[in-house]
């Protein structure tokens, strides 16, 4: 990718360690973005650096460099070396070389269009025809629509024989409209966040996008609040995509569970001796780490310790049976675990993150979902999100809901919001939407870690049913 | 980095061709980051890390390019001439930017505050021992932050900041928790003991029984720590004047309604401490001191100069983004050592977690109380109570709720280092609630 051989950098290296490891990313960033009719950002960024890790004495010390010459590479081995004997004054867990697997491989994102095939002017027109699709009346008093292309080279070496080439194609699309109306704003928006190419922006699904968004913004401000009950809840994909990250995914990673995050992102309600154990969910509940769904946004071929990712359970008929832990994590806490150890660049050193994490779908179509709810409400599309820090009392809002009464979606509901606690939210999920309702989503921005990450991660899901969970509506 | 930083400035500017306008700006860290859990080190390392990036103007168009420097003079500026000529062949194909910032000289300014830093491999010896006996989890800092601006109007700006933080939780056996921080640029060991054996005191007082609570509304303190994070929601869809005119922002119900919230509440962009630089990615600098709030009645946004020629109002040189980038919430007369005999019966909460809006138009915010929460008694701290949900409106617990606020303000320094070390922090004192929704 680089000016840098990295096999060259590493056999360049001498130190007096057992293991040696190096990571180079590139990666490139490019927002293109239409607000209220006008250029916001056209931007590039290229972040570019090498992490240079090493293990002595059981310890692994590391240092992100961002000079790749190979005299930067050997002091920052050095440094990191010293690290690693630092830390070995008082240490947590004694490491030996079976934290990184010996692997070689490779790894490319699927794209029918190229980024080169769609120029800079060009992707502005479609976002600026996007924007007057979306601004359907004065009543739409802000929209703005997004491009974020991501393109990431990731190479991997090691003194114990990995040779790891990953190369990405990341895309995110976002539209948003704002409505006003009296003391009434809503807003309503269409994210994806996908691996794919240019053809994420074919004009006629932007557009058809865009306009949903815009009628959808406006159809939002005559609509009545969510009422306050406890009632049956169906939640669209898009929902169901937070609702797995925060209750699921965040509390099954294992550093949580082995007390990494306390300081920061918290602990968890599962403990190392749940797994196998658990009723996590109802026997509908099958959750998997999936680095294979194409197109979705966290696919890769291997973590970033080296250890190749492949589809796996992590909740089979509702009972919890894997955690989502790296090889560290696997060897600091006996628990069966998943090729998660990821970093969210060079300048980080890996933790369990979770990659694509998703719920399996079921038998039933979206109409017999509905059909079988006599009274409920029907919610699309995150905006609001908090959890506790052991990941169990969460309060999530959405942008768009729908009344169901007597099997029928009827009158369109603004601001509604649902409350309830992870473990027996689960249980209580009673249907499960079919393939034709498995969609794809993801986000750039799971935050975890000390020093922070921010790291993609992608969640696939069907429509699914949970019966008695509160719900309410705005001020 | 310095020299570095203005060499590259300088080729850049002297290639320039006529009717090409450019910004340039640098940032970046030299880093030390030791993981602690269970006062034992999980993870250890050193981070160098810079970027420099250049905004393009030209015929009203304009783009930027950002790429990571080496430290490597030749190769630096060989990448820097590179994408300008990239940023000069995208430019023409841009629509035009009605509302772009051209460069200006408003002045120049040099800052550099050298500290007095824990030698990075003794970093791990220095702070072990005080932590053992307890079980901490937490993440220590250290090193060097720096930021420059220089465009071609002539103008240049320099800031750099020697830091440290060690920002921690202690944990007791039946996990209940106490945070704590310590920071600052002048390290010095006893008074990292002293704090640390300060917070470990705190723990002990966490040992007492528990006290299980029901969701309602209660009389309530917030301490500092807790109400800094209440004061970060002002800058995602509050103080923005952008967010204010795009419907995106809780205050929009100030500026439309007149709606005003108590007179004991007064909130401000001062940047009288020095710890933070005054100038934003133009180089314009902020005014010293901003009145946003004062007294309950909505005084002054943050304006970014792109948002004022866009709305047509004045600008006071905010950030691209319209955040605040150091806070301060004015104290009030509660004597702080009176706080929990003030509460009389209720609730006294350390520290807050995981806040958004439930309902941004309303002001209505959600989130967890966490760490040092206490049921409080006649006057009296009675037990810890578990973490609780909350959901409640600015312009409740901020309006005719807001009973009174402490007489002395505590610095939150930032911790946070997703984009790099932040710099500064919160300045904040308590807030005496009559009444605070607990939903869950
Ligand atoms: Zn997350």
């Amino acid at each position: 990718m680089s000016r840098l051989n990295l096999n060259d950098a590493l056999s360049a290296i001498d130190v007096q360690a057992d293991w040696v490891g190096l990571r180079e990313v590139k990666e490139s960033t490019t927002y293109r973005i239409i607000r209220d009719g006008n250029p916001q950002a056209n931007s590039r960024g290229v972040d570019h650096g090498v992490m240079v890790e090493v293990l002595a004495d059981g310890q692994f010390g590391y240092y992100g460099c961002n000079n790749l010459d190979h005299d930067s590479i050997q002091n920052a081995a050095e440094k990191a070396l010293r690290q690693a004997k630092a830390s070995a004054k008082n240490p947590l867990f004694e490491f030996t070389t079976e934290a990184r697997p010996v692997t070689k491989g490779s790894f490319q994102s699927p794209f029918q269009q190229s980024v080169n095939e769609l120029s800079a002017g060009r992707l502005n027109e479609i976002m600026l025809k996007a924007y007057n699709q979306l601004k359907v009346n004065d009543q739409i008093v802000s929209a703005h629509a997004m491009a974020m292309i991501i393109e990431t080279e990731s190479n991997f070496v090691s003194s114990n024989g990995s040779d790891i080439q990953q190369n990405f194609l990341m895309i995110q699309s976002d539209y948003s409209a704002m409505a006003h109306k009296d003391d009434i704003y809503q807003r309503r928006t269409d994210n994806h966040c996908l691996q794919i190419g240019m053809e994420e922006f074919d004009e006629d699904l932007v557009l058809a996008r865009a306009q949903r968004v815009g009628e959808q913004a406006l159809e939002l401000l005559d609509a009545e609040d969510c009422p306050t009950e406890t009632t049956n809840l169906v939640l669209a994909s898009d929902q169901m995509m937070l609702q797995i990250h925060e209750s699921v995914g965040h509390a099954l990673e294992v550093d949580r569970i082995l007390g990494d995050e306390r300081n920061y992102a918290g602990w968890s309600f599962v403990r190392e001796a749940d797994f196998g154990k658990l009723q996590y969910g109802s026997k509908i509940m099958n959750i998997t780490f999936d680095p294979t769904v194409a197109n979705q946004f966290a696919c890769y071929g291997y973590d970033d310790g080296g250890l190749k990712a492949e589809r796996d359970f992590i909740i089979k008929d509702g009972l919890l049976v894997k955690g989502l832990g790296g090889k560290e994590s696997q060897l600091r806490s006996g628990v069966p675990g998943v090729a998660n150890f990821r970093a969210s660049s060079w300048n980080r050193a890996p933790i369990d993150r979770m990659a694509n994490l998703n719920l399996e779908p079921g038998e039933s179509t979206f109409d017999e979902i509905i059909a079988a709810v006599d009274h409920g409400v029907y919610m699309e599309t995150n905006r609001s999100w908090s959890i506790d820090d052991y990941r169990n009392k969460f309060q999530f809002g959405c942008e768009y809901g729908k009344l169901i009464e007597n099997g029928k979606l009827t009158k369109t509901i603004k601001n509604p919001n649902y409350r309830a606690i992870s473990n027996p939210f689960w249980n209580s999920l009673k249907m499960l939407g079919n393939q034709d309702t498995f969609e794809v989503y993801g986000t750039p921005y799971c935050g975890k870690g000390e020093p922070n990450q921010a790291i993609r991660v992608g969640h696939a899901s069907p429509v699914c049913l949970f019966e008695n969970v509160e719900v309410f509506g705005g001020v | 980095m310095e020299k570095l930083f203005n060499q590259l400035s300088e080729t850049l500017l002297n290639n320039l061709n006529t009717g090409e306008h450019l910004k340039i700006t640098i940032g970046g860290e030299n880093s030390q980051f030791v993981r602690f859990s269970r006062s034992k080190v999980r993870q250890s390392g050193l981070v160098d890390d810079a970027s420099l990036s250049i905004v393009l103007i030209k015929d009203e168009r304009t783009c930027s390019g950002s790429f990571t420097l080496t430290g490597n003079i030749s190769t630096d500026e060989a990448t820097a001439m590179e994408e300008l000529n990239r940023l000069r062949t995208e430019v023409g194909t841009l629509p035009k930017d009605p509302f772009v910032v051209m460069p200006e000289d408003t002045g120049s300014s040099r800052e550099e505050h050298n500290g007095s830093l824990l030698n990075e491999e003794e970093a791990v010896s220095a702070l072990s021992p005080a932590m053992q006996g307890v079980d901490l989890a937490g993440i220590w800092a250290s090193g060097r932050i720096f930021t420059g601006n220089a465009n071609s109007a002539g103008q240049k700006h320099w800031f750099a900041t020697d830091t440290f933080s060690l920002d921690y939780s202690l944990i007791t056996p039946d996990e209940r928790m106490v945070k704590g921080t310590f920071a600052g640029s002048h390290w010095d060991q006893s008074e990292y003991e002293n704090n640390m054996a300060k917070s470990i005191a705190k723990l002990r007082m966490m040992e007492k029984p528990g006290k299980k609570i029901k969701p309602g509304a209660y009389r309530t303190y917030i301490a500092p720590a807790g109400v800094a994070d209440i004061v970060g929601m002002f800058s995602w869809g509050g103080v923005g004047e952008a967010s204010i005119q795009q419907g995106d922002s809780s205050l929009c119900k100030m500026r439309q309604n007149g709606i005003k919230m108590s007179p004991c509440f007064t909130l401000s962009e001062d940047f009288t401490s020095g710890i933070v630089p005054r100038f934003n990615s133009n180089g314009e600098l902020a005014p010293e001191k901003l009145d946003l709030i004062l007294a309950g009645s909505l005084k002054n946004t943050l304006v970014s100069t792109r948002t004022a020629k866009e709305y047509g109002v004045q600008s006071n040189f905010a950030g691209e983004g319209e955040s605040l980038r150091s806070p301060v919430l004015s104290p009030g007369d509660l004597n702080e050592d009176e706080v929990v005999q003030k509460i009389d019966t209720g609730i006294y909460l350390s520290n807050l977690h995981y806040l958004n809006w439930s309902d941004r138009p309303g002001g209505r915010i959600t989130g967890m109380t966490r760490y040092a929460c206490f049921w409080v008694e006649n006057g009296e701290v009675v037990a810890p109570i578990e973490n609780m949900r909350f959901d409640d409106s600015i312009y409740n617990f901020f309006g005719d709720n807001l009973e009174a606020v402490t007489d002395k303000a505590h610095l939150h320094p930032a911790v946070e280092t997703y984009d790099g070390r932040e710099m500064g922090g919160v300045s904040c004192p308590g807030i005496l609630l009559k009444s605070f929704e607990l939903t869950l």
